[in-house]
């Protein structure tokens, strides 16, 4: 709750319509095509649903930097802007 | 018949534009949404819609019980793989509370979609998920009956074995043959991964077999990447014929297996034809496709331009710079999804940020991919966000494209379990 409340101060142009409907924000919908929603899937790629928003902020930002090695979250990381990331980390962080 | 079916749709939609209805949820009614097509794009969609707002009464229209995926279906051409791995059906789909008709859509108006039975089934919105059709009146000599010779297993199922049966029964130092199209068709990297598994196939069990394709373009997605692959894993086995050099296919001869170009003939063993495609055809029945075969959208809705209140998603859509892909397709399903339950309670849509990942094998533990990052641009249509993106790295080492092939494998795990598990 509190996350989510800081989210929408922080970054109200993106975040008020996504609190306010808990509809997924700009691009928060594509991750699920490979990192799972359902815990039923194996998979290596991380699960986002529940994760902590910053430790998503951080990833990002260093797969955009180069700091951490990626197959394609690099190319992807790069597509974002730092609202939008936040954004979306915010959104995953509360979903269940 | 066509004819007036057609007139009678634009009278429709003239006269549902000029009464401005109210959305219908500010009507007090549950808003009906219509989805037809039960692919990747059609299922998504439909459970996307569920989650998004449950109020919404979601009616998927899918003519088969089982779901067959092509995606990965190149390896159960290469024999590294069972069909039945890629087959999936609408239980999961049903039990989120989409009501799955099981028939055939055969007619759609401004109000309703009419099926095979001749019931009706009144929509708010229709989302249509048609996928691709052959265009069985662009290749001389290629038709249904061609088919079951040279087959296309561009949709997978019965012409996916068939190509596998084909293969197993050929003789050892046999020449097979594949035809690419032009720009647009499903899977831009899909005939590439194709021949590459054949080829490990042919490696790996007829070593003196030959693997030719005869490509209609110049260039094709991930192209430096397989054919560094092909160097270094299939040399001397596959030879890739571009435009240039006389590769495009103008006529076959079912008869004889036999693919004509301005350049030559050439008889193979086996013949897999990649055919020119176009949008499914119930997008020509909603009257959604444009001169292109293709259907154009607005990019942060996926309405169709050509007739309101449809949404058309998936690889039938013209989506920019977007590949017509399984990821592609489930990424649009999600936003298109969004976007109706926001016009549904009168709400403006927000502009949509689009992922697409496809990963190709060219070996069984190795893989290679492209992503993409896509927004509406000024100009109104899907484009890449610059800076972003892009192939795998050339020249990588043989564990990179190990672990990219293990996850490709997870991506179809993924993708399949949110779109029907």
């Amino acid at each position: 709750m509190g996350r989510t409340l800081a989210a929408a101060i922080g970054l109200a142009s993106i975040a008020a319509a996504t609190v306010a409907s808990a509809e997924p924000p700009a691009g928060a919908a594509s991750c699920s095509g490979c990192h799972p929603a359902s815990t039923r899937v194996t998979s290596s790629v991380p699960r986002l649903v529940g994760r902590d928003q910053a430790a998503i902020v951080k990833a990002m930002q260093d797969f955009r930097s180069g700091q951490r090695a990626a197959t394609v979250m690099d190319r992807i990381a790069k597509g974002f802007t730092d609202e939008e990331v936040q954004a979306i980390a915010a959104w995953y962080a509360t979903q269940k | 018949m066509k004819a007036s079916r057609r007139d009678f749709l634009r009278l429709g939609v003239a006269a549902s534009t000029a009464l401005l209805p109210l959305p219908a949820l500010a009507q007090g009614a549950a808003p009906r949404v219509v989805v037809v097509g039960g692919g990747f794009a059609g299922a998504s969609c439909a459970r996307a819609l569920r989650q998004a707002d449950a109020r919404i009464a979601v009616t998927l229209v899918e003519a088969n019980a089982t779901f067959t995926a092509c995606p990965f279906s190149n390896a159960v051409i290469g024999g590294l793989r069972e069909l039945s791995a890629q087959q999936f059906t609408y239980e999961r789909v049903a039990a989120d509370g989409v009501v799955v008709a099981r028939a055939m859509a055969t007619a759609v108006d401004a109000r309703s979609v009419t099926l095979a039975d001749g019931a009706h089934l009144p929509y708010d919105r229709l989302v249509l998920g048609p996928g691709i059709d052959i265009r069985w009146d662009a290749l001389p000599g290629y038709d249904e009956a061609a088919a079951a010779q040279m087959p296309h297993a561009w949709r997978a199922g019965e012409q996916t074995l068939l190509l596998r049966r084909q293969l197993e029964a050929m003789d050892d130092g046999g020449l097979v043959v594949i035809s690419a199209p032009a720009n647009p068709f499903r899977c831009p990297p899909g005939p590439y991964e194709r021949a590459s598994l054949i080829a490990h196939y042919l490696k790996t069990k007829k070593p003196k077999s030959k693997l030719m394709i005869l490509d209609a373009k110049d260039a094709f997605s991930k192209q430096r990447l397989f054919q560094a692959a092909w160097a270094e894993l299939y040399p001397g086995l596959l030879e890739w014929v571009p435009l240039s050099k006389g590769g495009a296919v103008t006529s076959v001869d079912a008869a004889t297996r036999t693919l004509i170009t301005d350049f030559g003939r050439h008889q193979a063993k086996v013949a897999n034809v990649i055919p020119p495609q176009k949008a499914g055809r119930i997008a020509d029945v909603a009257g959604v496709a444009d001169g292109t075969g293709w259907c154009p959208i607005d990019p942060v809705t996926f309405e169709s331009k050509l007739q309101p209140r449809i949404h058309v998603i998936g690889d039938a859509a013209i989506a920019g710079a977007m590949p017509k892909s399984a990821f592609a397709a489930n990424s649009q399903a999600k936003t298109c999804a969004a976007a109706v339950a926001r016009l549904l309670t009168g709400a403006t849509p927000s502009a949509p940020k689009l992922i697409n990942t496809c990963y190709s094998l060219v070996a069984p533990d190795y893989g290679i991919s492209v992503a993409g990052v896509y927004q509406p641009s000024a100009s109104g249509q899907l484009a890449e966000v610059p800076g972003a993106g892009g192939v795998s790295p050339t020249g990588a080492p043989r564990a990179t494209r190990a672990a990219e092939a293990l996850l490709a494998e997870a991506w179809f795990r993924t993708i399949t379990d949110e779109t029907f598990g």
